[in-house]
């Protein structure tokens, strides 16, 4: 048994980390937010308040949690890992047990001026808890069937609480950003197919017994909005027409009819990206979409440049999260899915989504900046 | 080192899967850019139109009804505000019978009024309003409008409502203006939009009806931006649209008031014409309805009652009403014979009482006969022998080719709707109609103006305005549009002998103004204003023999539907005829001949308004002035 030599790399001080911080990336997101500001500038008329001011104070805020986060050694989120899973699930079970008891459906909890989105604190919570488990297992072992149950559990468990809430986008956000993690550690394609075929089946039966009628209603709509056009079907139809209208170079900033005569619904929040269509056009849109992809890909390379592979599945979670909440709102937005509910992230409107995608980032700086460090396989972190 | 082996494998698992990721990645997004350029590349211009439908409201602004004038600028119908209220059921918060609710604490709405609003919408589309109540006191109107910010989905609006100072003296002449019927959508061929507009009112009848396209005006439009709610914006732009047309009328309302008045108790229609021009300058029917009333829509006890009157208030009677001409048409037979030379001016026959043809007596009005007359004192002593003569000679051929020509048998044409044509016989009608020829003996009844001759009040006027003019005149009732005059060409000359046209005014200036002639009595005893005539009694029942030898009643002792019609046609000054005039009074034919003496009065007072020397009429246009 050959020894494996691990070496301690010199504790490095707070102003070297600062250096290894990616700042591009920091450029990079702090863009799109600004994107996201002069849009809900503009969604207000023209007025910082009472979105764009707001909005930035949180990025503000935002980023300094970033850079915090980052420069805390990733062994210690390691660590941190499974009581911040278990303190996110028991939020989340608590929330659901005041709904039972008589608050109705909902998906916070009240602390003093802020409210708290167990929901929002799991999608980090669980790829963390994740990434540290599945960091200790070969290709081979996450496949078999002892060792699979864990993880399957640990996602299962927020989905199953997070869809009795009920918040369907939220759900699937956190089932797809799972399986991609279990993908990504290497469960064999013996596991994917079956699983991939049994999802075809179990969709229909799902919308037989498992929805709620608001929910089938959603999905009905979206399936043909032109049927109810200034009922549940407004949203998509005018989604459309607020992207569509923006032809090639857009109608200009502030100058968007939808969204100024209030004809988009909820344009501050999910639906903000038809502004970016309707007032900068398909080149506006594309360059957003550019400046996404271009993150997206910052993340897979940090992730690959990662030594650990806790921080190779770190850096890929928060980064597939990042990417799946650009999906389903792209597509949404697009007519193309339901609307689940589901923000654009950096540009939407609302202060836990954009702590929780900052907290992410600082994630993924975390392993950036401690991209040298080899964890151990057997390691729990640092505590 | 397995475990760096182990290692390796973990990792290189890891990178193969994350580009496998990465490349899903891709897909998507290429997925979400092919969508983008579809939405925006593709389909960009359809979407940008539908964004300019979402934002852009087209407002239309109905216009202002020209008013009805009478010749000398007397407003006949005027438009005036009308304070309104509506609710959109899209725009209530809570439905619209709480909206109707809250509505009726601001002003009084009857329990009526609510089932019907609530009705309404119940079949209409959400964006439409609905018309909840409407003339408004201002009082009413203002209080509304201040309890506005909590009343969800009511519009206060100022309309225009149509008054008629002068309801029913001219009911039939101007008509009235009512809400649009499915019917008049259908055959909006001009595809006009204001038709569509809640509470927008068309003309029904009368001059409103007939020149409704003028009087009407066009839409304006006005393009606002709204938000999702409704709420306007902004104006983007406005076009005012045009005022309708002010309709000047020949008509003088004096002399229509006049008229109206004295007729207003019997079911009689009247006309004055101007003999030269052929313009109207009354045209009573009596009695008539309030127009405002149908305006603001007539309840079921009016309508009852308008439709249920012996005195038929709904039927235009100048126009429509159907009566045979009696006596007045012995002017017809004579111009007719004197024309076609089957008698001259001293040609004489004798009256005995009675005319036999074959088996059968034919009676004159006078027992016991007039003896022997020339054409003259036929119609000033209006003797019937002497025309059953005078038709015997002529024919019916010639009668009725006569009465034709002097406007009788056919609409005289006047502007308006629902005229009829009166009704002139002839062999070939006899024929189709019966299955059996003309009969001599219905010669001699069509001679005095009786048997199937019929005609209207208006076409007895244009024939005592030919008569009187010589000329071949058509009444008209609208002089111009706005400052427009409404050009006519001058008449023609009547296709009669000046002589013989000369011989019958005389004989109908000897009847109303020498000893003997049956309106002697009634005279304008001035020269200057003298007038001539023609008295008519048509009867409406069967006078047996025996009555004739007991003796004929008294009109004035049978039931008012039994009593003859009395008629007069006239024309005056007797020297140089300038008005005509004819009158008809249902049941009315009394020894007080009062449509005699109301057309002698209406004839003084038409010339006597000419001597005020207000005839200084219409609207005054830059042409005019520099005349």
């Amino acid at each position: 048994m050959s020894v494996h030599v691990y070496r301690e790399p010199p504790s490095a001080s707070i102003r070297q980390k600062l250096v290894q911080i990616d700042w591009p990336l920091i450029g990079l997101i702090a863009l799109i937010a600004c994107t996201g500001f002069a849009m809900l500038y503009s969604a207000a008329g023209g007025s910082f308040s009472p979105w764009a001011g707001r909005q930035m104070l949180r990025f503000v805020i935002g980023f300094f949690i970033l850079v915090a986060v980052g420069c805390v050694d990733l062994r210690v989120w390691m660590g941190l890992a499974y009581p911040a899973y278990a303190f996110s699930l028991l939020l989340l079970v608590a929330v659901e047990v005041a709904g039972r008891v008589g608050l109705g459906a909902q998906r916070w909890i009240e602390l003093g001026p802020l409210q708290l989105q167990p929901s929002e604190l799991m999608k980090i919570a669980m790829i963390l808890a994740l990434a540290r488990y599945l960091h200790g297992l070969e290709p081979g072992q996450v496949s078999r069937p002892v060792r699979l149950v864990i993880p399957l559990a640990m996602i299962a468990f927020p989905v199953v609480f997070v869809l009795l809430q009920p918040n369907l986008g939220t759900a699937a956000l956190l089932a797809l950003c799972g399986a991609l993690m279990l993908f990504l550690a290497g469960l064999s394609w013996w596991w994917i197919a079956p699983t991939a075929a049994g999802v075809a089946v179990a969709v229909p039966m799902v919308w037989e017994f498992a929805l709620h009628d608001y929910q089938k209603a959603r999905v009905m709509t979206f399936l043909n909005p032109d049927l109810d056009a200034l009922g549940a079907g407004w949203n998509i139809t005018q989604a459309k027409i607020a992207l569509g209208s923006g032809g090639i170079a857009g109608k200009g900033f502030l100058m968007g009819t939808q969204s100024r005569l209030n004809f988009l619904p909820e344009k501050e929040t999910d639906f903000i990206f038809t502004m970016v269509g309707e007032e900068f056009g398909f080149l506006g849109t594309m360059a957003l979409l550019a400046l996404l992809a271009v993150v997206i890909y910052h993340g897979i390379r940090i992730a690959m440049r990662s030594r650990s592979q806790f921080g190779r599945l770190l850096a890929m979670g928060i980064t597939v999260n990042f990417f799946l909440y650009i999906m389903i709102n792209g597509l949404m937005v697009m007519g193309l899915i339901p609307v689940v509910g589901i923000p654009m992230p950096l540009l939407s409107y609302g202060g836990t989504a954009m702590m929780t995608v900052m907290f992410g980032f600082g994630l993924l700086m975390s392993v950036h900046v401690h991209r040298r460090i080899d964890v151990p396989r057997h390691s729990s972190g640092i505590i | 080192m397995a475990f760096e082996g182990k290692h390796k494998t973990r990792y290189a698992t890891f990178s193969r899967r994350t580009l496998l990721l990465g490349g899903g990645m891709a897909a998507v997004f290429s997925v979400l850019a092919g969508r983008l350029y579809q939405l925006q590349i593709v389909d960009g211009d359809r979407y940008l139109t539908e964004a300019e439908e979402n934002r852009i409201n087209f407002k239309l602004l109905a216009p202002q009804r020209g008013r009805i004038l009478d010749r000398f600028g007397v407003a006949l119908a005027n438009s005036r505000r009308n304070y309104r209220v509506l609710i959109v059921p899209e725009q209530t918060r809570g439905g619209v019978a709480a909206a109707v609710d809250a509505l009726a604490e601001a002003i009084p709405l009857t329990d009526r009024v609510k089932l019907r609003v609530i009705g309404e919408a119940r079949g209409a589309k959400g964006f439409m309003p609905i018309l909840v109540a409407e003339n408004l006191s201002w009082d009413d109107f203002a209080r509304l409008n201040l309890d506005l910010p909590y009343l969800s989905g009511v519009q206060p609006d100022v309309g225009e409502t149509r008054d008629y100072p002068y309801a029913e003296e001219f009911s039939h002449v101007l008509g009235y203006v009512a809400a649009v019927s499915p019917d008049d959508k259908q055959k909006n061929s001009s595809g006009d939009p204001l038709l569509d507009l809640p509470g927008f009112r068309i003309g029904k009848r009368g001059v409103e009806k007939a020149f409704d396209g003028e009087i009407r005006g066009h839409a304006g439009a006005s393009r606002v931006e709204v938000n999702a709610y409704g709420r306007v914006i902004r104006e983007l732009d406005h076009e005012p649209g045009r005022q309708g047309e002010d309709v000047y009328l020949t008509i003088d309302r004096e002399l229509q008031g006049f008229l109206y008045d004295r007729l207003k108790d019997e079911s009689a229609g009247a006309a004055v014409m101007d003999v030269d021009t052929g313009d109207l300058l009354a045209l009573v029917s009596t009695p008539g309805f309030d127009p405002n009333a149908f305006n603001v829509g007539v309840t079921p006890d009016q309508w009852k009652e308008l439709t249920e009157s012996d005195h038929k208030p709904l039927i235009n009677k100048p126009l429509a009403g159907f009566y045979p001409p009696g006596s007045t048409f012995k002017t017809v037979t004579a111009l007719a014979a004197l024309d076609a030379g089957v008698i001259e001016p001293d040609t004489i026959f004798h009256c005995a009482g009675q005319f036999e043809l074959g088996s059968h007596a034919f009676h004159c009005w006078k027992k016991g006969g007039h003896g022997a007359l020339n054409v003259r004192q036929g119609i000033k002593y209006s003797c019937d022998c002497f025309f059953y003569q005078v038709a015997l000679k002529l024919g019916i051929d010639g009668l009725q080719e006569a009465a034709r020509k002097l406007g009788l048998g056919a609409p005289t044409g006047i502007e308006i709707p629902g005229e009829r044509g009166g009704f002139i016989p002839d062999r070939v009608w006899k024929q189709k109609t019966f299955k059996e020829p003309w009969q001599l003996g219905e010669t001699l009844v069509a001679g005095i103006g009786q048997g199937y001759v019929l005609a209207t009040p208006l076409q007895l006027c244009v024939l005592a305005a030919r008569l009187a003019g010589g000329k071949q005149v058509t009444p008209r009732l609208v002089h111009s549009l706005g400052a427009q005059r409404l050009a006519r060409p001058d008449p023609e000359p009547l296709p009669f002998s000046t002589d013989a046209l000369d011989e019958v005014r005389q004989a109908m200036i000897a009847v109303a103004n020498e000893p003997g002639g049956t309106a002697y009595a009634w005279r304008i005893a001035d020269p200057a204003f003298a007038m001539g005539g023609k008295t008519g009694t048509a009867q409406v029942r069967v006078i047996s023999a025996e009555e004739r030898v007991t003796g004929v009643r008294n009109n004035a002792s049978l039931p008012w539907k039994l009593r003859d019609h009395g008629l007069f046609i006239a024309f005056a000054p007797a020297d140089k005829p300038r008005y005509a005039c004819a009158v008809v009074i249902e049941h009315g034919g009394l020894d007080s001949h009062p449509q005699v003496s109301l057309a002698r009065d209406a004839l003084l007072l038409a010339q006597q308004r000419d001597i005020l020397g207000r005839r200084t009429a219409y609207p005054v246009n830059s042409a005019d002035a520099s005349l």
